[in-house]
């Protein structure tokens, strides 16, 4: 679907150009959906029977018992409108086999089952799909490159729809992410285009189907608040107070305000809204996943098991004080650090508060538009995904996606996106441990990987090399690495004993690499003057 | 974009989608007493590894020739064999003698589809790349774009990668001699070509192109000089890897003749199953197989192949050029699968791939006889639980060739070489100007009735007093497909006259 070149000849040469553009981004859209139907039969996590739970839960009990009902571990533990999603799907899956919607038929995957949850995960894609479409039309093309394989617009649709990330974590791994990405993806377009109702509306709707886009949330607040409550700025870019508008305000407070009603009123009506945010927001789980997400606390896990080995070595700490637990071992469980102080989730909290907060004042005080919005979007999605409490491997594509925005504008964003892409994607691996799939997903890695780099590179190639030396020998030493962890570790008699090493490896090295992203990326953003020209706006 | 990054986008493309279709089911899956192709090609594990070589072909206590027995040349045999040694490596359970009959398991399964995966990547990959590469006159794009839909072409995926066969590696290796044969290598050709067609005796549907294709040209160099040297050195070439291959058999005639049984096995009948030739589909009107006896049937069948195969051959053997060869090699492998002895639905394979290397030149008719032939896979995918793949990878070709070749605006006589036939019937036929308009209704038509067919014969129940409808429908649909495609490609061969180049310098 590479190949998509359309050679017309003659008269209408515009005309041609829009048909054959619309051509190619249908090719895109089809074949990777193609692809996915090609995955159906492909390994699934525990997440596919968390979903079916949901849709037996939401099908057969009331309102009033969808957050208390407990008879499998996975409990509904998203807001109310992922469950009312649910609902609706569970109405098309009774004629697919009704078996799956009972809530005692744990662990139920018959074939129907998995062919409708996964095809309702493609079918759901449609939004994504039309999202990108969208964001690919905002995008402004100044560009106008002859060959269809140079546009923009081109390599970000590939980028966007031919997502690893995506494709691993939706559709063999088993998750929804497809139409919430879309959502947040069409918020960011419809904000772009300046339709910012349209893009608050959307945005509130996405929160209350999952509310890990808060992390998201201050970029939109402080944008829409700096460009859309006041309507004005000064000569010289600083705000204009007087321009304030009470009927903005108002507007965006009452979508805000009517949407989390549709939500969570039922459920405050019920007098369920503790039940519903404990569910939520579930503290106890622990200050990382079993897997640990490479970010700042893979680093300190890290280097807090090193001090405890320095340490037992030369005899400053005492073996029998140790506890055993260790983290990697695959059970989500409290963990207390021996070395380095304990983490709570409310130093948590105030690190990713201290994180965003740069970014979000850079935002404020040196507007930039759209792009500037993005930057901010991205790096509160980073920042958080570094400090969070029990993040999730998966939420670095929270970064990802809206940084290839960015990467087909800039050559500097598109050397941090690559380095971004590149590991994040890499830290995704031990999702899928099955032997089965372990081609797919490096033959899927490889795929996006010489894409990304080799479209990026003849995009910006009158500039300057997008990655210095440094960083391609460290993206080049992910292939001894997955080598290492994936083919020798396991033909090693270390295997039995710390069978976690493949897993600590992977997660400290790539946090070495998301981390450096995260931070080229804040000084980028907070070392940039502002254009003269754009003033005027 | 640099072309190498492109191309290497396309194998990665195409080895994804192979390997996601590998996750599927195979043939024979769970099916005891007989299983299928999945468990053949295994029991050869079994059979080559256990037994001495002088066993391998003949009916013995260790050796129910019944069940699967090997029924391809030695180089397959020998593939077993090396995969044999390997299986033993990882799981000797694999392939222990008598025991191991009807072995399924994730392993095993994940063993078998990589030594697929690992041909394919080695054999025929490698081949249809450098092809594409070393096409004349065309754009680097168009070469990439022609790599990736050949690449992507679903009948092969699905066969090798889903029913399960190793028919990348024989075609790879005529494709490697038709590669080696467009670079004037003629020796290195012949036996790319003797190996090909000692792994799969189906590749003699090929044979006739490429012996009419080297002695014209030896004739063309002229027979008394350089032609004689060149044709004594094929001859040696051929007679030298032949013997090559067939050494640890050659110790005795009746371990030949043995092997030769096995490959031949004229007793099986006209055809099997529900295939997409003339024979099938003749007998939904006549029961050939009743009325005229297997003798007969086998003469007619042969006498009707000859005839058929007779223009092309003499044509080639006249005039011997590549394009005309690659046409060849359509055309005679489309007359065996039409109207030749004992054939399978799987040999419209060998139809397929030189189709696939005239892609760029009338892409048009090349995309849809592979869709045509995908379809008159169906019934045997539908048997193998495959329809999941067959229902994602063929439109996804169909997507592939329109985005890269634009194929619905090159329907005119010019882009289907018809151009010369044309002015060859001007002033008898009238309707010539609406031709394109006429071809790309008939090719909507076409795919419309094939994705009726398919829907039909995958979600409804046949009729009880006809429970082979669907199949039917479905060989005789693509048979007529297939007697149009014939005389199509038999027009293009015979009206293909030196006068093209001419005028292109004029």
């Amino acid at each position: 679907m590479r190949g998509a070149v359309p050679c017309r000849r003659g008269a209408g040469g515009a005309r041609a150009m829009a048909a054959g553009g619309r051509g190619w981004f249908r090719a895109l859209a089809l074949g990777v959906s193609f692809l996915k139907c090609l995955l159906i039969p492909a390994y699934y996590s525990t997440d596919f029977e968390v979903h079916r739970n949901w849709l037996a839960i939401t099908h057969n009990l009331p309102l009033s018992q969808w957050y208390y009902e407990a008879t499998s571990e996975w409990t509904l533990d998203y807001p109310p409108f992922f469950a009312w999603f649910e609902y609706v799907l569970s109405h098309i899956a009774k004629y697919f086999d009704p078996q799956m919607l009972v809530v005692e038929n744990l662990n139920y995957a018959s074939r129907a089952t998995i062919f409708f949850q996964r095809l309702s995960v493609i079918f759901t894609d449609t939004l994504f799909i039309y999202a990108v479409h969208e964001c690919c039309r905002c995008i402004n093309g100044k560009r106008a490159a002859k060959d269809i394989l140079e546009k923009p617009t081109f390599i970000l649709a590939v980028l966007l729809l031919w997502n690893f990330g995506l494709l691993i974590v939706d559709h063999i791994h088993f998750q929804y992410n497809g139409f919430l990405f879309g959502l947040m993806l069409l918020s960011v377009a419809r904000v772009c285009q300046k339709r910012y109702l349209e893009g608050a509306l959307l945005f509130a709707v996405l929160l209350h189907f999952k509310h890990i886009y808060i992390y998201v949330a201050p970029a939109y607040g402080v944008y829409l608040l700096r460009s859309y409550c006041f309507t004005a700025n000064n000569a010289d870019g600083s705000l204009k107070w007087r321009s304030f508008s009470f009927l903005h305000v108002t507007l965006l407070g009452l979508i805000v305000c009517l949407v989390s009603a549709l939500s969570l009123g039922p459920f405050l009506v019920l007098g369920q809204l503790p039940q519903v945010i404990s569910r939520l927001f579930p503290f106890k789980r622990g200050l990382c996943h079993a897997y640990w997400a490479p970010n700042f606390w893979a680093l300190y896990n890290a280097m807090d098991k090193a001090l405890t080995i320095l340490g037992l070595k030369c005899n400053f700490l005492e073996g029998t004080k140790i506890p055993k637990a260790s983290m990697t071992g695959g059970l989500v469980q409290e963990f207390q650090h021996t070395v380095l102080p304990s983490v709570t989730p409310l130093a948590t909290l105030i690190c990713t508060f201290i994180a965003i907060l740069p970014s979000v004042f850079c935002l404020w005080f040196k507007p930039q538009g759209p792009r500037g919005f993005l930057q901010c979007l991205v790096l509160c999605a980073l920042s958080s995904f570094m400090f969070g409490w029990h993040v999730h491997e998966k939420a670095i594509l929270l970064a990802i996606l809206p940084l290839s925005l960015l990467s087909i504008q800039r050559a500097k964003d598109a050397g941090i996106y690559l380095i971004l892409a590149t590991t994040g994607h890499f830290s995704l691996f031990p999702l899928l441990f099955t032997t089965p799939e372990l081609p797919i997903k490096i033959l899927l890695m490889l795929l996006f990987t010489v894409y990304s780099f080799s479209s990026l590179k003849s995009l910006f190639r009158r500039e300057k090399p997008l990655l210095n030396w440094l960083e391609t020998i460290y993206l080049i030493q992910l292939v001894p690495l997955e080598i290492f962890c994936e083919i020798i570790f396991p033909l090693t008699p270390w295997k039995r004993h710390f069978p976690f090493v493949p897993l600590l490896l992977t997660s400290v090295y790539c946090a070495l690499g998301i981390t450096y992203a995260w931070l080229k990326l804040y000084v980028s953003v907070l070392t940039e003057r502002i254009p003269v020209r754009q003033k005027a706006e | 974009m640099e072309k190498w990054s492109l191309m290497a986008l396309t194998v990665l493309l195409a080895l994804t989608v192979r390997w996601a279709v590998s996750l599927g089911s195979y043939s024979g899956a769970g099916k005891p007493p007989m299983y299928g192709d999945y468990e053949a090609q295994r029991h050869w594990q079994e059979i080559t590894y256990n037994l001495p070589i002088r066993q391998w072909y003949f009916n013995t206590s260790d050796n129910n020739l019944q069940y699967w027995g090997l029924d391809y040349p030695p180089l397959t045999a020998y593939h077993s064999f090396v995969c044999a040694y390997i299986a033993k490596l990882i799981n000797p359970d694999w392939v222990a003698l008598h025991t191991s009959r009807g072995y399924e398991s994730q392993p095993h399964k994940l063993f078998m589809r990589t030594t697929v995966f690992v041909a394919d990547l080695l054999v025929y990959i490698p081949a249809v790349i450098l092809y594409c590469f070393s096409l004349k006159e065309t754009s680097a794009k168009k070469k990439v774009s022609s790599a990736l839909c050949i690449l992507l072409y679903p009948g092969l995926i699905l066969i090798d990668h889903g029913h399960f066969q190793y028919n990348s590696v024989s075609l790879g290796l005529a494709l490697w001699a038709v590669l080696c044969l467009s670079h004037d290598w003629d020796l290195l050709g012949s036996v790319a070509f003797c190996l090909a067609l000692n792994y799969k005796q189906m590749e003699l549907y090929h044979s006739l192109p490429f012996f009419c294709y080297l002695l014209g040209k030896c004739f063309k160099k002229g027979l008394k000089g350089k032609g004689l040297v060149l044709l004594a050195k094929l001859a040696g070439t051929v007679l030298v890897s032949f013997a090559a291959c067939w050494l640890p058999f050659g110790t005795d005639v009746e371990q030949i003749m043995q092997v030769l049984r096995r490959l031949f096995p004229i007793d099986r009948g006209l055809f099997e199953d529900k295939v997409a030739n003339i024979w099938c589909s003749l007998s939904v009107l006549i029961k050939i197989k009743n009325v005229i006896s297997p003798r007969t049937q086998l003469k007619l069948s042969f006498a009707v192949t000859f005839l058929s195969l007779l223009p092309a051959c003499i044509k080639l053997t006249v005039q011997p050029s590549l394009r005309g060869f690659k046409f060849a090699l359509v055309s005679c492998a489309l007359s065996f699968f039409l109207f030749s002895f004992q054939v399978h639905e799987k040999s419209i394979l060998l139809v397929s791939v030189p189709v696939c290397l005239i892609i760029n030149e009338i892409p048009f008719m090349a995309t849809w006889f592979l869709l045509v032939s995908t379809f008159s896979l169906l019934p045997l995918l539908l048997k193998d639980e495959l329809l999941l793949p067959y229902a994602a990878t063929t439109p996804a070709f169909l997507a592939a060739c329109l985005a890269s070749f634009s194929i619905l605006e090159k329907t005119s006589a010019e882009d289907l070489q018809l151009k010369a036939f044309s002015l060859s019937l001007k002033g008898y036929v009238s309707w010539f100007k609406s031709f394109p308009r006429i071809v790309r209704g008939l090719f909507l038509l076409s795919l419309a009735l094939m994705g009726v067919l398919s829907v039909l014969s995958a979600a409804v129940p046949p009729p009880q007093h006809l429970p082979d409808l669907f199949p039917l429908a479905v060989a005789v649909v693509s048979c007529l497909h297939f007697l149009l495609f014939l005389v199509y490609f038999n027009v293009v061969i015979l009206w293909d006259s030196k006068n093209r180049g001419q005028k292109k310098i004029s």
